[in-house]
């Protein structure tokens, strides 16, 4: 038997309780596929490629892929299928960013950012 | 936020758009966090998405699905012949019994160790998992090097993980997709005689179930 490279696995979490998402987006990127996926916009084949790809798009381009950046392959592959589907168009979502993004400035720091808070503070 | 700063802020704070834009006072969202907004956003308002279905599944996954689940699963058939012999003839449909399903366990085939062999399970292709009986993956299931590894060197991979096996003992390797997912049944720990499902399941870890562990030794739970 060789023995086992290590360095090539990055440290095991052992506790069965750590937190299963990091922050609060990885938890709303989970949850829309799920959803999608329930509703019917693409299957678990359809999704499953889509992630697989984006994984092996990410290793190619350098990425070290410990499962730390899982939920940026996983969102990454959401944006991409749903404009493959249909529901959203690349620019519809560029500018739907750019919108939250003038939200979130324009919203004191605490308090819940919504969209059109930007609109008041034009 | 220190709140002595919110009257110099009233005075130069408003009017955006301009370089001022990283003031405190005001919130700022990763990107990451601005793409997920912007993708609910424009799903909800063509009417794809409901957000509040998005809460529950969060729900769902943090609170209600995990690896007990299938603790229960492994400790029914540790102790129920019959319910063991229909779970390793349609491992979704015998799991259905505890009232476990659902998606990402349309189809999960539970391979059973023996003293001759001992089952692992990797998706190399991305994470699939078996969701309603383990919960969503561990970090490490989603790597890369247990990916690519778990399939070259299977028993390196399992000494890190303090799994030793006679040489004699036949690894296998099974490979999920999103169309079959697998669960290891490990072999019932000695000394477990006369014990009930529920001391049973005290005993099954998630590593055992994924084929990267042994259940707990039975002098280890109270």
């Amino acid at each position: 038997m060789t023995p086992p490279d290590l360095s090539a696995l990055p440290g095991i979490p052992r506790e069965e309780a750590g937190p299963l998402f990091r922050e609060p987006w990885e938890a709303q990127a989970f949850a829309l596929a799920v959803h999608l996926r329930d509703r019917g916009l693409f299957s678990w084949r359809e999704w499953a490629e889509a992630l697989g790809a984006e994984i092996v798009a990410a290793q190619a381009a350098g990425d070290p892929d410990l499962g730390e950046t899982y939920y940026l392959h996983w969102l990454a592959a959401l944006e991409k299928l749903v404009v493959v589907k249909g529901a959203a168009s690349s620019e519809g979502l560029c500018d739907m960013k750019d919108a939250w993004e003038r939200a979130a400035r324009a919203t004191p720091h605490g308090a819940p950012i919504e969209l059109g808070a930007e609109t008041r503070q034009r | 936020m220190p709140h002595d700063h919110d009257h110099d802020h009233h005075e130069h704070g408003h009017g955006h758009d301009h370089d001022h834009d990283h003031d405190h006072e005001f919130s700022e969202l990763s990107d990451v966090a601005l793409r997920v907004r912007a993708l609910e956003t424009v799903l909800a308002e063509k009417g794809l998405v409901d957000p509040a279905a998005l809460d529950v599944i969060v729900d769902t996954y943090e609170t209600r699905v995990g690896p007990r689940n299938g603790a229960r699963v492994v400790a029914r058939a540790w102790s129920d012949p019959a319910f063991k012999a229909r779970l390793l003839e349609d491992g979704a449909k015998a799991i259905a019994e505890l009232d476990y399903g659902g998606r990402g366990g349309e189809h999960i085939a539970v391979v059973e160790n023996t003293a001759d062999t001992h089952n692992m399970v990797v998706c190399t292709l991305c994470s699939c998992y078996p969701w309603p009986v383990l919960g969503l993956p561990p970090v490490w299931y989603k790597s890369a090097p247990y990916r690519s590894r778990a399939v070259i060197d299977p028993r390196g991979v399992l000494a890190e993980f303090g799994v030793r096996l006679a040489d004699d003992v036949e690894v296998r390797v099974w490979d999920s997709t999103s169309e079959m997912r697998y669960l290891v049944l490990p072999m019932r720990p000695a000394g477990t005689e006369g014990w009930s499902e529920e001391q049973l399941a005290a005993l099954v870890t998630r590593d055992s179930m994924i084929g990267v562990g042994q259940p707990l030794a039975p002098g280890s739970v109270a």
